[in-house]
């Protein structure tokens, strides 16, 4: 995380003075969009950066469920649940994507492509069922555009 | 059309949400004008008078939150528009930040030089990609522009922003838990008292508005308290925006003037059920919110003469709340149960786990409608679920638990008989559906 100090220093400009511990959760997203999960060196590095305790950042890793400890796959498809994308469709779409894949939700294929997850609403109900990949919302999905998604994702 | 507009009035083209577009929408004239004219204290006395109620689910005047903070007791305030936007159902505050964040900008402006905040804070749900980049964005340019900064304008106040981005957790949209999410600890919710105006961010007076509520200050501001009374109606002035989707055939965010009849909203505004079919419930304002019967809430057809109207007052008459302006629309042949099952095992994945009756209780109640979806279910069950959520009932730091027994009580209150038959055959009494297909015609 090292190599991040700079950007951080620069997010401190807008921030009130000496109130450290704001910058918990953004250096933890921004480690994690580097790296692409959150290591014992990083939580280490924060603590010496931030000057908060440990058990802290532990804690918040423990409790956000978009923060990671472990490496995932290339491409994370997270299918959203909820009441509306169920209402359209979605629960269909979650067992299309597994039998594609041939994993079950929360598991990565075995050649470290694609990791499917299940999710609680991410407030694209209006244009449901939604499907996120890593960052970027994919609205109004079914069986066909997931397809090619997956054919597109599998080229590049 | 569904009445005057505040927020939506203007067309939503690719390039609506740059500066350059809000310049020529007459932008940030209002917060000139404010550093130029106004003191802290008249801007505050304008929110007041124009009764504007928060829009985040608890309809509480935001101008009554304002008074308690003194801008000039010497201690920092802090001001933060909650973007948490998670409520299922909820994607309102989305359009805002999508297609015109500099109103909310201003707005924030706006508040911020009422309640002498050096500080500001927009606080967003982790999983929002397009609506971040359009505000951090907007930041940047709003930044660039001189509108944030040191000294803005040369008026002598200067004002930060930080758009500070969730990591997925439901509760982080409470107030409180917000707050210790921003401070860098676990997003626990907070006893009150003291108020968060009075203790809040790091222990200073600090006020959390909602994104659409914070957006429509710069109107108020620019046009009056007075002209603002004159949209909606009386107990609830202004405009709402209102999310709507489930089985419906126009879903989407719609700004309606309070007051507007309802029933032609849901049927021509948004073009009625998918399929044809009737509607069978209505979730008002966010899951949270309790479930109305189609007989309810009065929208069994179009130009149904007892009607409701589309505000505040009407909708607590019947029962349930307008919330979060998140409405689910569920037609006929939808399997209630299973919907349920969906909606508790939502709270039982977002309770923080602070408050015992909350965390047991959510995991306790997602066990037994598993149960009975799973043919399992005893006939005990249905009165055990409803017991779990009344222990629930106030008996925890947060809203979270309530809501969900709130909720879970409605459906069995208007949908019991579904609750038995599945337990009595194991099996639904409307095929576990979710999804409203279309007819299939009988060879």
């Amino acid at each position: 995380m090292k190599h991040l100090i700079p950007e951080f220093e620069e997010l401190k400009k807008r921030l009130p003075p000496g109130l450290n511990s704001i910058l918990v959760l953004p250096c933890l997203r921004r480690i994690q969009d580097d790296r692409g999960y959150i290591a014992d060196e990083d939580v280490a590095g924060l603590v010496d950066y931030l000057g908060v305790p440990r058990i802290q950042i532990e804690e918040v890793l423990s409790f956000y469920t978009m923060l990671r400890r472990k490496p995932i796959g290339r491409w994370h498809l997270q299918v959203c649940r909820n009441v509306s994308c169920s209402m359209r469709g979605a629960e269909r779409l979650i067992d299309h994507l597994a039998g594609r894949l041939g994993v079950k939700p929360g598991e990565t294929t075995a050649d470290g492509r694609f990791t499917l997850s299940t999710v609680e609403c991410l407030g694209s109900c209006g244009t449901a069922p939604v499907v996120m990949v890593n960052e970027r919302y994919h609205e109004l999905q079914d069986a066909q555009s997931l397809d090619a998604l997956i054919e597109g994702l599998k080229q590049s | 059309m569904t009445g005057r507009k505040i927020l939506m009035n203007f067309e939503v083209t690719p390039d609506s949400h740059t500066l350059e577009a809000y310049l020529r929408r007459d932008g940030y004239q209002t917060i000139a004008k404010v550093l130029r004219e106004m003191k802290p204290g008249d801007v505050t006395k304008e929110i007041v008078a124009a009764g504007i109620q928060g829009r985040g689910g608890a309809a509480f005047p935001a101008g009554r939150k304002w008074q308690v903070v003194d801008p000039y007791d010497g201690q920092p305030h802090y001001l933060i528009a909650n973007a948490d936007e998670g409520e299922p159902g909820t994607f309102k505050d989305r359009w805002v930040l999508e297609h015109t964040p500099h109103t909310l900008l201003e707005s924030m402006l706006v508040a911020a030089y009422a309640l002498g905040s050096r500080n500001t804070f927009v606080y967003i749900r982790g999983e929002f990609d397009q609506p971040y980049r359009r505000l951090a964005a907007a930041v940047e340019e709003a930044y660039k522009a001189g509108y944030f900064g040191e000294n803005i304008l040369g008026s002598g106040f200067s004002c930060d922003i930080y758009v500070f981005r969730g990591a997925g957790a439901y509760v982080c949209g409470e107030a409180s838990s917000l707050l210790s999410s921003v401070e860098g600890s676990r997003g626990y919710p907070r006893n009150r008292p003291p108020r968060l105006t009075v203790k809040g961010l790091f222990q200073c007076p600090t006020v959390v508005n909602n994104v659409e509520t914070l957006s429509n200050l710069a109107w108020i501001i620019r046009h009056g308290a007075e002209e603002y009374r004159k949209v909606g109606t009386a107990k609830s002035p202004g405009t709402r925006l209102i999310s709507i989707s489930g089985h419906i055939n126009r879903p989407g965010t719609y700004e309606v003037e309070m007051g507007y009849p309802w029933a032609r909203f849901l049927h021509e505004d948004c073009g009625g059920v998918l399929h044809g079919r009737k509607l069978k419930a209505l979730i008002p304002g966010g899951i949270s919110s309790q479930v109305l019967t189609a007989q309810d809430a009065k929208v069994l057809t179009a130009d149904d003469a007892e009607s409701m109207t589309l505000d505040h007052e009407s909708f607590w008459d019947v029962g349930s709340s307008l919330g979060s302006g998140g409405m689910i629309a569920i037609a006929e042949g939808t399997c209630m149960v299973r919907l349920l099952q969906v909606m508790l095992r939502f709270y039982h994945h977002e309770s923080c786990g602070q408050c015992t009756p909350c965390r047991e209780g959510m995991g306790w109640a997602h066990r037994v409608i598993d149960r009975i979806v799973a043919g399992q279910g005893r006939p005990e069950d249905i009165d055990r679920l409803v017991h779990i959520s009344k222990f629930n009932d106030g008996t925890t730091i947060c809203g979270l638990g309530d809501a969900a027994g709130y909720a879970t009580v409605a459906f069995i209150k208007h949908f019991r008989d579904e609750f038995e038959y599945f337990i009595e055959h194991k099996r639904s009494k409307n095929d576990g559906r979710l999804e409203c297909l279309p007819e299939v015609a009988n060879a």
